[in-house]
């Protein structure tokens, strides 16, 4: 009887559940129910002809702030990149063209830049987007007390470093507004790529009113307020993130999706489920093996983006032998790497032909790489022949390498790479190398140290200028975690950085790569892509190859 | 009793402290910071951010500023989100966590325990064997792949029942089946055996032979022994699962606590990670309170001080 009674009350406690209804929410901003994606379309009925065209898609993290300024990586820059707008922009084609600036003028020392502003941009809220607004946000940017870890993106323009650094004040920076709509900006050096720079995330404005009246406006859709195709309106934190057209864009009449609904799901392969079950209409981050088994079946969903980024192996030259050029040589030149991008990464990567992915354009205008031509061979005899010579003068013995430790940070993809590698150099070298799998922070800690032989590495590039990978390695960068040392490279590399002759500059950053790759302190494996997923009514997506694909000229087309 | 409490309650501040002070250290010690990246962050950037959150103050200055703020009940800023102090994190993640750890719970203990009571009553008959079937399959899957299994199969194939996400009841069914499956499984288990212990006690052989009904034998005598090792453990698994899991909060999608707990400590946000550690002690030890004091009302046979007797 009371066992009855029993199951009778946990029903009720259940049911009462149910009923209520009260699930606690994410966020924090008044919103209607229907917040989460809504249950897959299983028909393909198509939607009233007045329906709102709303993209949906995932954005895999939680963003450290909306607040361009702050931003600094891919799950911020992907929300920002279609609600803010630079001087300057990427077209459909990917060609940098004047956005918020309608002309510019470029001093005959190549250090002045004088932007002069449309006359019919305004900000979400009505305001007018004016120069003192561009001017307001650098500054703000550099600002130590804001502390923004993309500051030195600013670097570039006179002045810069030293305001951030507490050298100089806000005053001392060559950032100008000359009147309402013209800015001029004076750089340290002539930089050739300065104008793509403009159209960079940590260079979009902010609305001056708004930010000085509320320092925490970026951290609410309601007090938001941005000048790009889309506008925020609604952040549940973890959650969703919402963008609906931003009326007031000047260029309001070629954007056709009426809005993006992100939801932000962490697990990719939970994601991925919600693709293939209708939840989204887009989806950049893919499994790795899903990706695989696309493009196995050439799926036409399946799209492989353009992306400039290099996966290598870092060789530590302070160590013994990879102090040895034979050595490092002998390794690079056994190292299969179009078995690696086929059979192992499976992604559509690229096997590398040097430190610099393709993508970037030369003076000329043409593919950069086609002008150094692939540095990297793979060369078995000659690189057995290297190596043995290597050790001899080292006066080592292929056992020695038993204590050689491959270090990567804990990921399958990582792991994979790394124990392929162990076995091409086991076949063609005889040398039998440890893998060791670490936390990320850990890795970086032990590369800043030196206290590695191998390390994995990888670098996805700031701008489009083979700069953002030749910089790395000139001896005193911070990111020269290879300990890599000569002299002939750094004057190259001030050289190009020192210059805005486009043929100097690229013949240094020319030269400069192939002694890179004739020294081989990193070993390049292949160059990155990005893969993503778009359904088949989904047109006009465009994938720069320093971003994520844009979704600004994207168009639902049932 | 009130001297018990008390004696508890300046137990429980010692028990807190010491966890702050030896989290505190231990994640000082480990390697990384909040701000490392594979990017080529300049020494300047680094100095402004080590500055904004004090991190270039010595170690015991930070830790008396920290103990200091703690105090008027600030856990700081988040060393990696600049919208959200480590209070909003918790004050929003903690009631979605909850709110599924309580449906969990619910789940389990309603279920679990009655399973367990069952195949107890039923020993070496089909009840008793269906029950261990899913007590083995509750303690063995592990619950990402509980939750995987559930999004391939059951998710995906009936169109109500969300993906992922959240927002709605439908949204918390199958993560919280899907975190409920384990205690379900372990209440069972051990509902069974204090069960079969306690049915062969003398005084159940003598409330049998008093005439008493089967019912209220086993209701009133059987079962209200039996369930005290499962109170035992409810401290421990009401803390757990109300503050999230972070495998199922991953897998779903859910923006609750349990995620937190990870990712901190992941990417070193060191308020992060000391205040969700403090957060999920202080439940623990009121929760282990809690319990101890349940246990008076459930066996008068135990007593929190030796003056009831």
């Amino acid at each position: 009887m009371s066992k009855k009674f029993l199951v009778l009350v946990s029903l009720l406690l259940v049911t009462a559940i149910v009923f209520t209804g009260c699930v606690p929410k994410g966020g924090d901003t008044p919103k209607d129910t229907g917040s989460t994606p809504a249950p897959a379309p299983s028909t393909p009925s198509t939607p009233a002809p007045a329906a709102e065209k709303i993209l949906r898609t995932n954005n895999a993290s939680e963003p450290g702030s909306l607040d361009p300024a702050l931003a600094q990586g891919t799950h911020e820059s992907w929300v920002l990149d279609h609600t803010f707008e630079g001087l300057m922009k990427l077209d459909k084609d990917g060609k940098v063209v004047p956005g918020m600036a309608k002309e510019y003028k470029i001093s005959e020392d190549d250090l002045t830049y004088t932007f002069v502003l449309r006359d019919d941009i305004k900000w979400s809220n009505g305001d007018p987007v004016t120069a003192q607004d561009f001017e307001f946000s650098w500054k703000r940017a550099l600002d130590p007390d804001l502390a923004a870890d993309y500051a030195f993106q600013l670097y570039y323009i006179k002045g810069g470093e030293a305001y951030n650094t507490g050298a100089a004040t806000a005053d001392d920076v060559a950032i100008k507004a000359l009147d309402d709509k013209t800015l001029e900006i004076t750089l340290e050096t002539p930089t050739g790529y300065f104008l793509e720079l403009t159209a960079f995330y940590t260079y979009y404005p902010v609305n001056k009113k708004v930010v000085e009246a509320n320092p925490d406006w970026a951290k609410n859709a309601n007090t938001h307020v941005s000048n790009g195709p889309f506008t925020l309106t609604e952040w549940e934190h973890n959650a969703s993130i919402k963008i609906r057209k931003n009326a007031n864009y000047y260029d309001a009449a070629n954007v056709k999706l009426d809005g993006v609904d992100f939801t932000i799901i962490d697990d990719v392969n939970t994601a991925w489920q919600g693709y293939e079950g209708g939840d989204y209409d887009f989806l950049v981050e893919i499994p790795q093996a899903v990706t695989a088994k696309l493009k196995a079946e050439n799926n036409t969903e399946l799209v492989i983006g353009g992306m400039v980024g290099t996966y290598y192996y870092n060789l530590n030259s302070k160590v013994k032998p990879f102090n040895n050029v034979k050595i490092r040589k002998g390794l690079s030149m056994t190292l299969d790497r179009e078995t690696i991008v086929d059979k192992i990464a499976q992604g559509g990567q690229i096997a590398a032909a040097g430190a610099v992915p393709f993508g970037m354009f030369d003076e000329n205008g043409r593919e950069y790489r086609d002008g150094v031509g692939n540095l990297i061979s793979y060369n078995v005899e000659e690189g057995k022949k290297l190596f043995a010579e290597g050790l001899a003068e080292e006066g080592m013995k292929p056992e020695d390498f038993k204590k050689i430790v491959l270090l990567y940070n804990t990921s399958e993809a990582h792991k994979k790479i790394a124990q392929a590698a162990q076995e091409m150099w086991r076949q063609n070298l005889g040398i039998e190398i440890q893998l060791e799998n670490v936390d990320f922070q850990v890795k970086l800690d032990r590369e800043k140290a030196g206290d590695y032989h191998i390390s994995r590495a990888g670098w996805i590039g700031d701008y489009m200028d083979p700069m953002t990978f030749i910089d790395l390695w000139w001896s005193d960068s911070s990111f020269n975690d290879a300990k890599y040392n000569n002299k002939k490279y750094d004057e190259l590399v001030f050289t190009a950085k020192g210059t805005a002759d486009q043929k100097v500059r690229f013949d240094a950053m020319r030269e400069a790569e192939k002694i890179l790759m004739n020294d081989m302190p990193i070993i390049p494996v292949y160059f990155y892509t990005q893969p993503y997923a778009q359904k088949s009514y989904v047109t006009g997506v465009f994938k720069p190859l320093v971003n994520y694909p844009k979704l600004t000229y994207a168009d639902i087309v049932k | 009793m009130k001297k018990y409490l008390l004696k508890r309650l300046i137990m429980s501040v010692i028990t807190l402290w010491a966890i702050i002070t030896i989290t505190f250290i231990l994640m000082h010690s480990v390697p990384g910071n909040p701000f490392a990246k594979e990017g080529k962050m300049p020494a300047v950037v680094y100095e402004n951010l080590q500055k904004k959150y004090g991190l270039d103050k010595p170690k015991t200055e930070q830790y008396i500023i920290y103990l200091k703020n703690l105090l008027k009940g600030d856990f700081g800023d988040s060393m990696k989100s600049r919208v959200e102090t480590v209070n909003d994190m918790i004050k929003r993640g903690f009631p979605v966590s909850a709110y599924l750890g309580v449906e969990a719970l619910l789940i389990a203990l309603t279920i679990g325990p009655a399973l367990g009571a069952l195949a107890a009553l039923y020993q070496n008959k089909w009840p008793d064997y269906l029950s261990m079937i899913i007590a083995i399959i509750g303690i063995s899957v592990p619950s990402f792949i509980m939750g995987t299994v559930l999004i391939q199969f059951v998710a995906k194939n009936i169109s109500w029942l969300p993906i992922g996400g959240w927002g709605e009841f439908r949204h918390t069914l199958l993560p919280a089946f899907a975190l409920a499956l384990m205690p379900l499984a372990y209440t069972a288990r051990l509902m069974r055996s204090s069960m079969l212990e306690v049915l062969g006690q003398d005084y159940i052989k003598t409330a049998k032979s008093k005439g008493i009904s089967k019912a209220a034998v086993i209701l009133k005598h059987a079962v209200r022994n039996a369930i005290l090792p499962i109170v035992s453990v409810l401290g421990t698994l009401i803390s757990n699962l109300l503050v999230g899991s972070f495998v199922i909060e991953k897998i779903f999608g859910i923006p609750g606590l349990g995620l937190f707990f990870v990712k901190s400590i992941v990417s070193r946000d060191y308020t992060l990670i000391m205040g969700t550690t403090i957060f999920y002690s202080i439940i623990l030890i009121v929760m282990l309170l809690l319990v101890d004091i349940a246990y008076t009302f459930i066996d008068p046979r135990i007593r929190l001080t030796k003056e009831g007797r």
